[in-house]
């Protein structure tokens, strides 16, 4: 069977009912909104559009590449579907597709969809779409460069988002969940990058006026890039809060009453992942995630120029 | 590939078949939540509602153990709830050592864990069997008159009646690679890795031209047949008593199984 399940799909069982119920109320807003603004700019064609999309983004998931060791990787697509269709046409697009996927492959639950959509459709869709944004008017290197980053970026926000949801459930130690599901993504993310920035390259020079500036694709106003910006920063903000003091946010979830018993940490996976200079504070662990952050967009630099030069 | 390779439904004549999709769909979901509800240790509940799966299983004519066999799906994801089994204070049942870290698994733990991993093997039975008993075009229709958004029930739709199409544009892309990839006997092929990601990146981008280009098509051929924004369908669904009759069985089932969770 070609169709492969994505590890972001969490299954019924695993969040709570009330995570899954704000989930769900989240999703619900922000799709009404979407729903409502692609109904507006594409009108009646909205339906044969949004569905072929759909299943256009369904179908590139089967597209793999052999990585290493009989392990292959693949698109998830959130980032560039934002990237190719629109933020707003991407949420309803991917909505559709995690819906299927959960309907009819049971690839994730039929509760806790809201979560999944919120963590694949929607905040993939505004780091991808918002990061972009943020340099219209630049050098085509520099859209596929963010593009590339911001695909990343967007899977291990998708991930933070699920540890997140895991660690209010009680399913799972934040620490814990928090590093595996951010180690992990990590490199499924560069896959991600990889495949979006030629898939967008292949597309800016066979058919450029479908995506350039100008396009119905593009028609996202500048809130995006602050909204995409904002989100990022908090993804950059959150993780190493998450996954090396997880205190502080333990404290947050019990006293808004999401934890009742304590979990006490597992083990240290990584000792304290801080700065010397800056010593055992929140701001030093805060500064490692942002250099790590910086380290990976230097790495996306020179991938990006090497791609450059390639084709 | 056959065009029903994505099909999840086995036709058979029982009365779960014929009930309503609607109800069907309230159901299962009723049967989800009230999983997720239900406390944790909650044995009896929690055998009273796996009897609920097998009795639905046998009703449906597919065989006992029908859902049993394919609901290792949501196993792997286990693995996220693993860490709960050590950090859940409570009485130590065992500890090993591994590498350099000690663990010690709490009796907390494990009850915490073993209720996550059934809830959840439940559960995904119950998605199972929705949709080996009901055609998928019923249960989107369901959804509709279960006031699912028309447009996102619509794209749905559209997204199933041409995931065959461009799943077979994919295979096409996919056979079109490995018949240029060949490679001499003893020799290294495919290139590094990044041309390998560069390669399936230039296949998606392909794959959305072609996918954009046929969306166009598809629309100019709904316009030409009097295409206004809506789908029309000819789908009638009656309530019968015995849906009703049905329906309000299992939800009395179901509060069976929270009493006897919380009592």
């Amino acid at each position: 069977m070609l169709y492969s399940p994505a590890p972001l799909h969490i299954p019924d069982g695993f969040l709570s009912f009330i995570v899954s119920a704000i989930c769900w109320a989240i999703s619900a807003m922000v799709l009404s909104v979407a729903i409502s603004r692609t109904n507006k700019s594409l009108g009646e064609k909205q339906v044969p559009l949004m569905g072929v999309m759909a299943a256009f983004i369904f179908a590139a998931q089967m597209i793999n590449f052999p990585v290493a060791g009989g392990t292959s990787g693949h698109l998830l697509g959130g980032a560039l579907a934002a990237i190719v269709l629109g933020p707003w046409p991407a949420m309803v697009v991917m909505t559709a597709v995690i819906a299927v996927q959960s309907l009819l492959f049971q690839d994730g639950g039929l509760l806790v969809m809201g979560a999944t959509i919120l963590n694949m459709g929607l905040i993939t869709s505004v780091i991808g779409y918002g990061l972009y944004r943020a340099v219209f008017g630049r050098s085509r290197r520099v859209k596929l460069v963010v593009a590339g980053f911001a695909a990343w970026l967007s899977v291990m926000a998708g991930a933070l988002a699920t540890a997140l949801q895991l660690w209010l459930s009680g399913t799972s130690n934040l620490q814990t969940v928090t590093l595996t599901m951010l180690g992990v993504h990590a490199l499924i993310g560069i896959g991600e990058a990889l495949i979006t920035v030629a898939a967008l390259t292949f597309i800016l020079q066979t058919r450029p006026g479908l995506i350039g500036e100008g396009s119905a694709a593009a028609r996202g106003g500048r809130g995006w890039a602050l909204a995409g910006i904002a989100l990022s920063l908090m993804v950059v903000l959150l993780s190493p809060f998450a996954s090396a003091n997880p205190d502080g946010l333990e404290r947050v979830a019990t006293d808004l009453g999401f934890i009742n018993r304590g979990q006490s940490a597992v083990y240290n996976i990584l000792p304290d992942y801080t700065l010397p200079i800056l010593g055992q504070t929140p701001l030093s662990t805060i500064m490692a995630g942002v250099i790590g952050m910086l380290v990976v967009l230097a790495f996306a630099l020179l991938a990006g120029r090497s791609l450059q030069k390639k084709s | 590939m056959h065009s029903d390779a994505f099909d999840r439904y086995h036709h058979k004549h029982s009365f779960i078949h014929r009930l309503d999709p609607r109800i069907k769909m309230v159901i299962t979901i009723a049967f989800i939540v009230s999983n997720a509800l239900l406390p944790d240790g909650a044995w009896i509940a929690f055998a009273l509602a796996w009897l609920f799966v097998l009795a639905a299983n046998a009703f449906s004519q597919l065989g006992i153990g029908f859902t049993f066999h394919r609901s290792f799906i949501a196993f792997p994801f286990a693995l996220a709830a693993i860490t709960v089994l050590f950090s859940i204070p409570g009485k130590p049942v065992t500890s090993f050592q591994f590498l350099m870290w000690n663990f010690t698994i709490t009796d907390a733990g494990l009850l915490r864990f073993v209720s996550i991993v059934i809830r959840s093997w439940l559960s995904v039975q119950m998605a199972i069997l929705l949709v080996a008993v009901t055609e998928f075009p019923k249960i989107i229709h369901a959804l509709t008159h279960l006031r699912v958004p028309a447009i996102i029930t619509m794209i749905i739709s559209f997204l199933y009646r041409y995931l065959f199409v461009l799943t077979n544009e994919v295979v096409r892309l996919l056979r079109a690679r490995q018949a240029r990839s060949a490679a001499s006997a003893g020799q290294k092929s495919g290139g590094s890795l990044q041309w390998r990601a560069r390669i399936a990146g230039h296949m998606a981008g392909q794959l959305f031209l072609r996918s954009y280009e046929r969306s166009d098509r598809i629309y100019n051929a709904m316009l030409s047949r009097g295409y206004k924004g809506e789908l029309m369908t000819i789908h009638p669904h009656h309530y019968h008593a015995s849906d009703w009759l049905i329906c309000a069985l299992s939800l009395l089932g179901m509060i069976i199984m929270q009493l006897t969770g919380r009592l």
